[in-house]
């Protein structure tokens, strides 16, 4: 047997402290075999270690959640038996070493995560973070990222329909590729991973083993340094034709009773999904390393338990039930062995060419993992407000605003995605949520991802809270009624008390607009170790939400559809500066508080323009987020070309009122009448409301006397990605 | 109209054109599986979008050679319609059922978006329901979509005005020789096209330009 030496601990990623545990736990010391399935499975990215005593803090209960965190996927009852089956999950540290693969691999994951459950996915979302559009990588990161996304995605067949792209310096090193999956099954056919009682088959299906990924959940705990290039054997490879006839299998199979339980076998491979379904049900699992389809010889058990091959999944049968489940394989052409059997030990058990190689208890593995409360220092959130050059003419800066790599028209991007597959598509990429329909019915549901990383650094705790608050509002703008989100935390290392605060602010942030807007957490991921050279990223808790519309045909989009609408803007205007894209892109500095979010008021706006959307009065709706109510206003503008008239008496300082980021608005366009009616109504309900203007010709006027046409608003506006794309020179701004 | 749709590994658009068909005939077609040799008593069969065989090799080429192939190309024989569909269209190419091969789009990018099209031919059982010269918008949603003959072959193409869409002035997508979205056999019982017809039949969806490409099948096969 291999001795294990203090180098070999220190290699897998384990402290001193961790590996006397392991010999506590063991009784002796672990093979080598042993010493690979707990490095992998005690990693930070299998056994939250830093995060889970925080994570426990987050609502996730609420009448409509079917499940919660804790499965490959959490669920939501939708109604009339349908549940919404969805989880995003990072996939950062691969995707910057080979971006191609490790964006397509992330999205073929997350996939994973929700057909598993029983669910048949129907849409695709994407949070991606680039360093800034100067530095020598970029191009090629997004390059990469977003063919392999659509080249996963497209060959699937599963539309997708949005997401978000942002640069910052702070990326530069670490870029973040964040894909989200929403699946839909009927409540009574969801599919867990408890590998329940004794004697039962296990079988493995899918694509064959290979030396792909070896140590992936460990390389992604840790931090970047100059030598993590050669990493590059550890990123997966994908194959979505493998894994689209994977799907369809898994769902054949699902249709009859052959299964106790499921698992997809992602990070850690055959050795997280053998030890979670043995944890979850209360038993063991005995495996034959022997019986595993493999795709290179001589492969050792060390490199069969931690290999993280694509396109794999480890299912519990009822006994007798194997022949049922080979045929349906078959069919698919997809590989199909028995390669164990549970027990009723609690021990995992792993056999190769006749030699014990691993015996282990399971719990060891999962409860007995190390959960750290480590250590962390409060930071003052920055205060201030910034000052800013009076003088400086407004039209002019929407333009260069609207033209700025964070603001630009993301149509590069999603145009590379097929958005329509599946022909339920109801609002394509470019507005305030997608909009997918449920299939066969007149329901949809409405998905965004959002977060303010800008807002994260100067205020942890309220930038939890903004992301949270404009994951709802977006959901709320397009007329659907937010019901959950799954949570995709990216932050730095945690084994340094400021990161380490930034991560806990974060997360109370998250649990505190959660709970004020009745929107439960069912599940999410954490990355952390997001740094090159000691340098990390801004925080950046994405999150991934979902809402129902029950009528399709009361929707909003942000786009104007009429000249002679009245524009009303609802919501209180301070002019907040502090953190702004206005303050970073025409005055370059990135500086002053955050923004801060009243929840209260922000439930009462939301829940006041929902219901102009779900009674039909209202069609034109855009939240005020980025760039403020100017940005608002051009987006709304540019996608049909019908301009606006707008001003407002007495403003003391326009960009302030123009730019600022004030939280909690909505900006609506209604028929004269309508409109009338909805400032009426808003007023009598304290909703601070005002009459902006009014749409029509093709340009946008501001208080009667400047005006910038919308085309020339709208070129600078979409030729931003292409041009930097195309490779053009891109000016180093401020 | 009795309607098959054939489904090959990974094929992503069955579903799509299923519920197209039912939508505008009222029947639900036959979903016929790759390895069937046999295809059942039908007048239409649609080979419809996807990445058949993960678009391994080249994009069709492997789909053409599986069995049901050689029954869709006895339909074809027959006088029976086939409509081939984005990767459809290519596996028709790569059949030798339709001239000419699909390349890589002109920006080597996948593309996805609503395109203007041109009918050029409405004297086609797939067309007729619509005005020559008729301005339509269908989705096109590929990655190998740039159409390619010899000289000859597209001058023989539009002699024989076998060119039934083109796609509008500045509106192609990916280079396609002569601006064509789709192409008629000799017979003009095949069609092959890029763009996607079923996935505009629904106001919800945005659009319905593409109910009169099955408005005149049903009236062709009734």
């Amino acid at each position: 047997m291999t001795q294990i030496t203090p180098a070999m601990v220190k290699e897998h990623g384990l402290s001193e402290a961790e590996y006397q545990k392991i010999l506590d736990l063991m009784g002796r010391e672990p093979s080598f075999v042993e010493l690979g399935i707990f490095s992998v499975m005690w990693s930070e990215h299998c056994s939250y270690k830093s995060t889970r005593a925080h994570l426990k803090k987050l609502p996730t209960k609420a009448p409509w959640v079917i499940q919660g965190p804790g499965e490959n996927a959490g669920v939501i009852d939708i109604g009339d038996g349908d549940a919404a089956i969805f989880k995003m999950e990072s996939h950062n540290h691969p995707s910057f070493i080979e971006p191609y693969q490790g964006a397509a691999t992330g999205v073929g994951g997350i996939m994973r995560d929700v057909f598993t459950m029983g669910a048949r996915p129907i849409a695709m979302m994407n949070a991606l973070r680039f360093g800034e559009p100067s530095h020598p990588k970029t191009r090629h990161l997004v390059s990469g990222v977003v063919s392999g996304i659509g080249g996963y995605g497209n060959c699937m067949g599963v539309p997708t329909v949005g997401g978000e792209v942002n640069f910052h310096p702070s990326y530069n090193g670490n870029i973040l590729v964040n894909a989200m999956c929403v699946g839909l099954a009927r409540q009574d056919k969801i599919f867990l991973s408890a590998a329940k009682g004794a004697g039962n088959p296990v079988v493995y299906v899918g694509s064959k083993t290979g030396r792909d990924g070896i140590h992936g959940a460990t390389m992604a705990s840790a931090e970047f340094d100059d030598a993590s290039e050669e990493k590059r054997p550890t990123v997966q490879v994908g194959d979505p034709f493998t894994e689209k006839l994977l799907l369809e299998a898994c769902l054949e199979l699902m249709a009859t009773d052959a299964i106790i339980a499921i698992q997809d076998m992602g990070a850690a491979g055959l050795t997280s999904s053998s030890a979670e379904m043995g944890d979850k049900g209360g038993s063991g699992i005995e495996l034959d390393l022997d019986k595993v389809p493999q795709r290179e010889t001589n492969m050792t058990a060390y490199e069969m338990m931690l290999s993280e091959s694509q396109e794999r999944m480890l299912a519990v049968l009822k006994p007798g039930r194997e022949a049922q489940a080979e045929a349906i394989f078959k069919k698919w052409e997809l590989d199909f062995a028995v390669i164990g059997i549970t027990t009723d030990t609690s021990r995992l058990v792993v056999k190769h060419k006749g030699k014990v190689e691993a015996d282990m208890p399971i719990t060891a593995l999962s409860d007995a993992a190390p959960i750290y409360e480590r250590p962390y220092t409060e930071r003052k959130p920055m205060a201030g407000e910034p000052a800013y050059d009076k003088s400086k003419g407004v039209l002019a800066s929407l333009k260069t605003i609207l033209a700025s790599p964070d603001m630009a028209s993301r149509r590069w991007v999603w145009e590379q995605y097929d958005h329509t597959v599946m022909s339920d598509t109801v609002q394509v990429p470019g507005g305030d949520a997608a909009v997918v329909r449920i299939h066969g019915t007149g329901k949809a549901l409405a998905i965004t991802t959002d977060v303010t990383p800008r807002y994260c650094r100067p205020d942890p705790f309220e930038g939890g809270k903004q992301a949270v608050a404009e994951a709802w509002r977006n959901l709320t703008a397009v007329g659907a009624l937010p019901l959950a989100v799954t949570d995709n935390l990216n932050y730095g290392n945690p084994q340094k008390p400021e990161i380490m605060w930034e991560i806990v602010a974060g997360i109370d942030g998250i649990g505190a607009a959660c709970r004020a807007l009745d929107f439960p957490v069912i599940g999410g991921n954490c990355s952390l170790y997001n740094e090159t050279n000691g340098e990390g990223i801004l925080p950046t808790p994405a999150i991934g939400a979902v809402g129902l519309m029950k009528d399709v045909t009361k929707m909003a989009t942000v786009a104007f559809k009429r000249a002679g609408d009245v524009i009303i803007l609802i919501g209180e205007t301070k002019g907040h500066l502090g953190q702004s894209i206005y303050l970073r892109e025409i005055e370059g500095r990135e500086e002053g508080a955050s923004p801060k979010v009243d929840l209260a008021i922000e439930k009462k706006h939301g829940d006041f323009v929902r219901r102009l959307i779900e009674t039909g009065r209202v069609d034109t709706v855009h939240d005020v987020s980025d760039g403020g109510l100017a940005v608002a206003i051009a987006e709304m503008a540019m996608p049909r070309g019908i301009g606006a008239s707008v001003g407002i008496a007495g403003l003391p300082d326009a960009i302030p009122f123009w730019f600022g980021e004030d939280q909690a608005r909505y900006v609506i366009a209604a028929p004269f009448a309508e409109a009338e009616k909805i400032v009426a109504e808003a007023t009598a309900a304290s909703i601070t409301v005002a009459e902006l203007g009014k749409t029509g010709g093709d340009r946008i006027t501001l208080d009667d006397k400047d005006s910038v046409a919308v085309a020339e608003l709208k070129a600078g506006f979409e030729n931003w990605f292409p041009n930097f794309m195309a490779g053009e020179e891109i000016p180093v701004t401020n | 109209m009795k309607s098959a749709v054939i489904v090959f590994p990974a094929s992503n658009c069955d579903r799509d054109a299923k519920v197209a068909l039912e939508q505008m005939t009222g029947k639900t077609p036959a979903m016929v599986w790759h390895q069937d040799s046999e295809l059942p008593d039908v007048d239409l069969v649609v080979l419809p979008g996807g990445f058949s065989y993960g678009d391994y090799l080249r994009c069709g080429a492997m789909a053409s050679q599986s069995a049901v192939m050689r029954s869709v190309k006895a339909h074809a024989d027959k006088g029976g319609m086939v409509l081939g569909i984005c990767n459809g269209f290519q596996v028709l190419t790569e059949s030798h059922m339709l001239p000419g091969a699909l390349m890589r789009n002109a920006a080597l990018k996948f593309v996805c978006k609503p395109v203007g099209l041109e009918v050029q031919e409405t004297q086609s059982g797939f067309t007729r329901k619509y005005e020559n010269g008729q301005r339509v918008t269908f989705p096109v949603a590929h990655g190998e979509g740039s159409y390619f003959a010899d000289e000859d072959t597209l001058d023989r193409l539009e002699g024989e005005n076998r060119v039934a869409f083109r796609y509008a002035k500045g509106e192609n997508p990916n280079g396609s020789a002569r601006n064509i979205a789709g192409i008629l056999s000799e017979k003009r019982n095949v069609l092959g096209l890029m763009p996607h017809p079923e996935r505009v039949v629904d106001d919800v969806l945005g659009g319905t330009d593409g109910r009169g490409l099955f408005q005149s099948l049903i009236e062709a096969l009734s």
